[in-house]
């Protein structure tokens, strides 16, 4: 019996991306509808009324929303290619983490460095500094966060393999610096290569346009503020 | 020497360490209670166990900590996987996963709103939390707990945060009993069961701790 999958999202959304990786390395066929943020279609509000967000992910009518409870779902589902580890403990480190990055790395880097300019970036970069060493530490004696394959965690913290260079090009700074964290650029460069994972980033000239344009009017909006 | 050792770092006003409590009484596991001086001087252990937030609760399990409440009582529930904190259907299990990250985005800060501010940024911070409340009255809807017939995941998630709800009643001129009834027949049925009643503080003594922390963020 074919079940039916959707997957609500935009093109850009690291959010979604984390969730077509867990789709596609399940082997699990679905249809992608994409949405306009500006615009939502009346199926993402009925979907998710309390925040009206995408990725949702809908199973036989069923919908899901967001992304760490999507992937636990998928990961539950389809038992194929397991994301998290078996282990419990094991399971409450790649819990942990993905909510670190989310909540610290995430937040430092795109609402911090990047949106930020002057001494307020260079504070905000003492904090993404920090952050991504502990990242950089989780790493030690690992090729990926999930150990010899591609897990939970590194989906989570996926969006950094594409997003940080982009990030470094509108921005005009180094975030991730080689010399400073070999491992996270190693697993970077391993996890954005990777199959599957290399055949779904967004396309880069979009990215590098639409982070221009939030840059340059968060930047506008401060300096209005500041008036 | 225990087969098992566990201990939690705890402080008694804290909703997340409320949180674990309950877990783990729901789950009949025997822990050591360590209270931490969180507003004063931290102990090395916790320093040591949770050096990235240094915050509590931590549970240490055979010596291994695990932080963040939420993480902590997903923890306990496979750790110790009888009875089961969550539905056993993998919709039912998202469901209650979604729920309980509302709960931890929109609760604890939406309740900070009220007692941290005052005059127009209160009132619209009141309004702003009964429709949070309402928005989870819906999705109880006519059940006994979240999840259905049976005290689980999302009720633990939720539950001690409501000792912190008087407070926000004092500060916003308000009453969750008259704004959603529902939502207050479920406190009350949670509050008794023994695992709840004994791991939670009185709201009374909850609504001193806020007032000083009011003005020691110079709100008065």
């Amino acid at each position: 019996m074919a079940e039916e999958v959707k997957l609500f999202r935009t093109w850009s959304s690291p959010f979604s991306l984390r969730i077509v990786w867990a789709l596609k390395i399940k082997g699990v066929e679905y249809e992608t509808i994409f949405e306009d943020l500006y615009d939502k279609s009346p199926s993402l509000l009925q979907y998710n009324p309390a925040h009206k967000k995408i990725p949702i992910l809908v199973h036989s009518g069923k919908p899901i929303a967001e992304s760490y409870v999507i992937l636990e779902y998928i990961d539950e589902t389809w038992k194929e290619t397991p994301l998290l580890p078996e282990d419990p403990y094991e399971r409450a480190m790649a819990r942990f983490w993905a909510k670190f990055g989310d909540d610290k790395v995430l937040t430092s880097i795109v609402w911090g460095v990047f949106i930020k300019e002057g001494k307020e970036q260079e504070e905000a970069m003492v904090e993404a500094m920090k952050n991504l060493w502990l990242l950089e530490e989780e790493l030690r004696g690992k090729k990926f966060f999930g150990g010899e394959r591609i897990g939970f965690l590194d989906l989570a913290l996926g969006w950094l393999a594409n997003f940080i260079s982009i990030l470094e090009d509108v921005a005009g700074l180094k975030i991730v610096d080689e010399d400073k964290f070999p491992l996270l650029s190693a697993w970077m460069k391993d996890f954005a290569d990777s199959p599957i994972i290399k055949d779904n980033w967004p396309p880069r000239d979009k990215m590098i346009a639409k982070f221009q344009a939030l840059r340059d009017e968060k930047l506008a909006a401060a300096a209005a503020a500041s008036k | 020497m225990s087969k098992e050792e566990v201990v939690l770092l705890d402080f008694w006003a804290s909703p997340f360490c409320g949180r674990v409590k309950i877990a783990l009484a729901e789950k009949g596991v025997e822990y050591e209670h360590r209270e931490e001086d969180v507003l004063g001087s931290k102990s090395e252990l916790l320093l040591n166990s949770n050096p990235i937030h240094k915050k509590v609760p931590v549970l240490l399990h055979n010596g291994k900590p695990v932080c963040e409440s939420t993480v902590i009582v997903n923890y306990i529930d496979e750790a110790w996987p009888s009875p089961p904190l969550l539905p056993t259907c993998p919709y039912e299990r998202a469901r209650a996963r979604f729920w309980g990250d509302f709960i931890d985005k929109k609760i604890f800060e939406g309740g900070a709103k009220i007692w941290g501010s005052k005059g127009e940024a209160l009132e619209v911070g009141k309004k702003d939390f009964i429709e949070i409340l309402k928005q989870l009255e819906g999705t109880l809807g006519e059940k006994d707990f979240f999840c259905g017939d049976n005290f689980g995941f999302v009720d633990i998630l939720l539950i001690p945060l409501t000792t912190w709800f008087y407070a926000y009643e004092k500060f916003g001129g308000f009453k969750v009993e008259d704004e959603c009834p529902k939502f207050s027949v479920w406190v009350k049925r949670c509050m008794q069961r023994e695992s709840v009643a004994k791991a939670l503080p009185e709201p009374e003594k909850v609504y001193e701790a806020v007032v000083m922390l009011r003005k020691m963020n110079g709100i008065e």
